[in-house]
């Protein structure tokens, strides 16, 4: 019987640690304070009109984060000016992961021409406070008297390759339905991405 | 001699030059359930996955430590199947993987990343020992120490 308690104690505390790692659909986001590609500090509060956010973790060098760097700058570019811009981090470690460093983001974001913020997490604190674990990771943020609110997190759609006849675009649609005062209908994905290469603590 | 050729016997039939067999989850459920007492260690990876390809050897390493023992390591790619020729099997070759080789035949992520564990978010690497009942889920890269100490846990 103490057994029991004991494998149900471990059960019951295993799924509650699962479950407190980072922010969850309805937490509010503590706003940050990151380096951009432009060397100047960004924070969500800069973009005082937005209605919401679409925060991506991608990287430089994953290839599933590089096949849905097109689809990132376009939701920028559809979104940004009805009031959803796109904040994109690179949440790698440049120590663990050379390609990754700030002047190669600078040089992707000028290849790409990216018309959003590409911010450095140098120590993963707010990588950490998302929970993001790999890239790309979309969190979709909604803006209220409270906060700024989690309202979607996981893949931009369940179509990496671009080849799916039913593909869903999960992004898109989780902003059209807040942008209409609607909760979105689906509000958590999952998709294969690139774990994120962590400082190494030693 | 006679183990030294059951080892080449065996390592032959599983790596006929860089086979690269499709696998779906209904498959590697009936494979466990079928493997009674063998542990199965699950390593998913992908070729465009640097820290995937970087463990590999760990997990060829434990195949060859346990080669007399009801242990099997599989190796399951997550490439797009359309990566199958042009990718996956050139890299098995080239890499002169011994394990076995699979491609995941599953067309939807939302599912199959559920199904294969419920807390898994999807990065890869990640690593599954299964032996009947007994799971354990690992969504992190492992050094060949680190994999040691996880195997000898898993097994205590």
């Amino acid at each position: 019987m103490k057994t029991l308690i004991l494998i149900g104690l471990i059960l019951v505390s295993g799924y509650s640690f699962a479950q407190t790692s980072g922010y969850q659909v309805g937490d509010v986001v503590k706003d940050f304070a990151l380096k951009n590609i432009d060397n100047k500090t960004f924070s969500l509060a800069n973009y005082k009109d937005a209605k919401g956010y679409v925060v991506v973790f991608t990287c430089n060098t994953c290839p599933v984060a590089q096949a849905y760097q097109e689809r990132i700058a376009a939701l920028n570019q559809a979104y940004a000016a009805k009031g959803y811009p796109v904040i994109a981090i690179n949440p790698n470690d440049a120590g663990v992961a050379p390609n990754e460093s700030f002047e190669k983001m600078q040089a992707l974001a000028r290849q790409k021409n990216f018309t959003f913020p590409y911010l450095l997490d140098p120590d993963h604190i707010v990588t950490r406070q998302f929970g993001a674990t790999k890239t790309p990771h979309v969190f979709v943020l909604q803006k209220t008297k409270q906060g700024n609110v989690v309202e979607y997190i996981g893949a931009i759609d369940n179509d990496p390759e671009e080849q799916s006849n039913s593909k869903i675009t999960y992004v898109k649609n989780a902003i059209n339905e807040l942008s209409s005062g609607k909760k979105p209908a689906v509000v958590s994905t999952k998709a294969v991405g690139c774990s994120i290469k962590w400082k190494k603590t030693s | 001699m006679r183990l030294f050729f059951i080892i080449c016997l065996s390592l032959i039939t599983y790596s006929v030059f860089g086979q690269v067999k499709l696998l779906s989850l209904d498959e590697l459920e009936k494979r466990v359930a079928n493997g009674k007492d063998t542990t199965y260690v699950v390593n998913f990876w992908a070729t465009w996955c640097s820290p995937c390809v970087a463990e590999l050897p760990h997990f060829e390493k434990l195949q060859l430590a346990n080669l007399k023992k009801p242990v099997k390591v599989l190796l399951v790619s997550l490439d797009f199947k359309s990566k199958l020729q042009k990718a996956v099997i050139p890299f098995v070759k080239e890499k002169k993987l011994q394990s076995e080789v699979f491609l995941l035949n599953e067309p939807d992520q939302q599912a199959y990343i559920e199904r294969i564990d419920r807390k898994w978010s999807g990065a890869i690497p990640a690593t599954l020992f299964i032996k009947r009942d007994k799971r354990q889920f690992f969504e992190r890269e492992f050094t060949s120490d680190e994999l040691n100490t996880a195997w000898l846990n898993f097994n205590k």
